[in-house]
């Protein structure tokens, strides 16, 4: 009896495991969808941003990419500085990625393949269609799939140009410019989210 | 009689003179490549213009060139482009392809200079067919008829698929943000390189003066700027330090013509993502 209790809580663990499985290429697809479909809303733009953080929470692996963005300074960062950044980095990213996105209003983006790089990186490759006033878009997405169950972007890559190395290297431009001071970037962080 | 004798005679010297140079320019080209040869492989090209590892020399000049670029953009280009951007689509469409079909007489001779001589014959092809039937290139004709899509090449591609590396980035004034290679294998264009250029500023012909080449590249920074022109605003407008930001664009850009990738895992440095893993 015990045996087959055993079993069937084997059986019932893997197949849950493999139904919550989200393939990289259904993840952008629905996120995107989602996004566009706020977009399209008759709402103000100030609700459209707060819409958007909400789905950037969700979807998006800020943590990750705020120490990525560090570079290598994250290496010398107390624990509590480490916890100030990542406490900073959410409301810079938040705003900048969201008032980004606000300005397009109904977005059609078709993902059209996925590429995938080993068990930690899936590249998702989309195409933003044109518009009048600008020709078609080419999107990559560097989705983080350590979790399986549970997909996050980590990069977005417009016309094969990297969003978060610019960022990266906007930071190490800050850093540099200011004696490598990790105090003068929280304040431009905070500046901008402020402003 | 004796006019047209001396004339004619002008042009044959004229045309010798033209041909000597082409040939300094090579044989510049294949010392150089000769030179670097033993470093032209693919992932020695990535590394050489991986662009965080390009270094800013002149910075304080590249800032305040930078900021000039600024200034003019904003009483010049951005005014221009946002008139521009509202034209009905094929007339941004007509010059758009104009202005392609022009650059064709700079990547031919890259084509051929990068051993890519395939591909040399399948843009003499598109420039002949969208020159004619394409009405001055007006129309891409040759896109239509199913050409292989249209890539740019220049004289600093070149250069760096021969192995040659960047050097310090620079931003020219007017002109914009380049390379130290790049900028020096831009003068090729006004040595003969260009035969845009030759036929409208070095007077080749009558047909076309030094106005209509000046024209084409003003016209080709205004379709730039308006293509990019919302990118441009949000990227500046949400940028901590938008000079780096543009830096890093550009470098990436060129990283990608390079290496004739927009496959980021094949234009850049793929590691410092797995570092992550363990933070």
């Amino acid at each position: 009896m015990k045996r087959k209790f055993l079993a069937l809580l084997i059986i019932f663990f893997s197949i849950s495991s493999v139904s919550f499985s989200i393939e990289p290429d259904v993840f952008v697809q629905s996120t995107v969808n989602r996004a566009s479909k706020l977009l399209g809303e008759n709402i103000s733009k100030d609700e459209k941003i707060e819409k958007l953080k909400l789905i950037a929470k969700e979807t998006v692996d800020i943590r990750g990419i705020g120490f990525y963005t560090l570079g290598i300074k994250r290496k010398s960062l107390s624990g509590e500085e480490k916890k100030r950044y990542i406490k900073l980095f959410e409301k810079y990213f938040l705003k900048s990625f969201s008032s980004r996105l606000a300005e397009y209003t109904n977005p059609e983006i078709d993902v059209t393949n996925k590429e995938k790089l080993n068990d930690s990186y899936t590249i998702v490759n989309s195409v933003l269609k044109a518009t009048k006033e600008r020709p078609e878009i080419n999107i990559d997405w560097r989705i983080y799939t350590k979790d399986p169950n549970n997909p996050l972007i980590r990069d977005l890559i417009i016309e094969g140009l990297s969003l978060a190395r610019t960022q990266k290297e906007e930071f190490t431009s800050v850093l540099s410019s200011n004696e490598n001071n990790i105090d003068a970037l929280f304040e431009v962080l905070e500046d901008f989210s402020n402003n | 009689m004796i006019y047209s004798y001396f004339n004619l005679l002008n042009i044959v010297i004229y045309r010798i003179k033209m041909i000597k140079k082409i040939l300094v320019i090579l044989i510049t080209t294949c010392t150089l490549t000769v030179n670097v040869y033993a470093g032209s492989d693919g992932e020695l090209i990535l590394k050489k213009n991986e662009p965080s590892e390009i270094k800013d020399c002149s910075e304080t000049f590249n800032k305040a060139s930078f900021a000039l670029n600024q200034g003019l953009d904003k009483i010049i280009f951005k005014p221009v482009s946002s008139v521009y951007r509202v034209l009905p689509s094929p007339v941004k469409t007509g010059v758009s392809n104009s202005l392609n079909n022009l650059s064709n007489v700079v990547t031919i001779p890259n084509n051929i200079l990068q051993g890519e001589f395939a591909l040399a014959g399948v843009n003499t092809g598109r420039f002949i067919i969208n020159s004619t039937i394409g009405i001055l290139g007006l129309i891409d004709v040759a896109t239509y008829l199913g050409f292989i899509e249209y890539v740019k090449e220049d004289y600093g591609q070149s250069l760096a698929s021969h192995g040659v590396g960047p050097g310090c980035y620079l931003v020219l004034p007017v002109l914009g943000p380049s390379t130290a290679r790049d900028t020096v294998a831009s003068l090729t264009n006004f040595v003969g390189g260009d035969a845009w250029y030759n036929i409208t500023v070095r007077n080749d012909t009558n047909y076309v003066k030094d106005g209509d080449y000046y024209a084409s590249k003003v016209t080709a920074g205004v379709d730039f700027r308006a293509k990019n022109f919302d990118s441009i605003e949000n990227l500046e407008k949400n940028s901590l330090d938008f000079y780096a930001s543009v830096k890093s664009l550009y470098l990436q850009d060129r990283q990608q013509r390079i290496l004739n990738s927009m496959k980021i895992i094949e234009t850049q440095d793929d590691s410092d993502w797995e570092e992550i893993e363990t933070q």
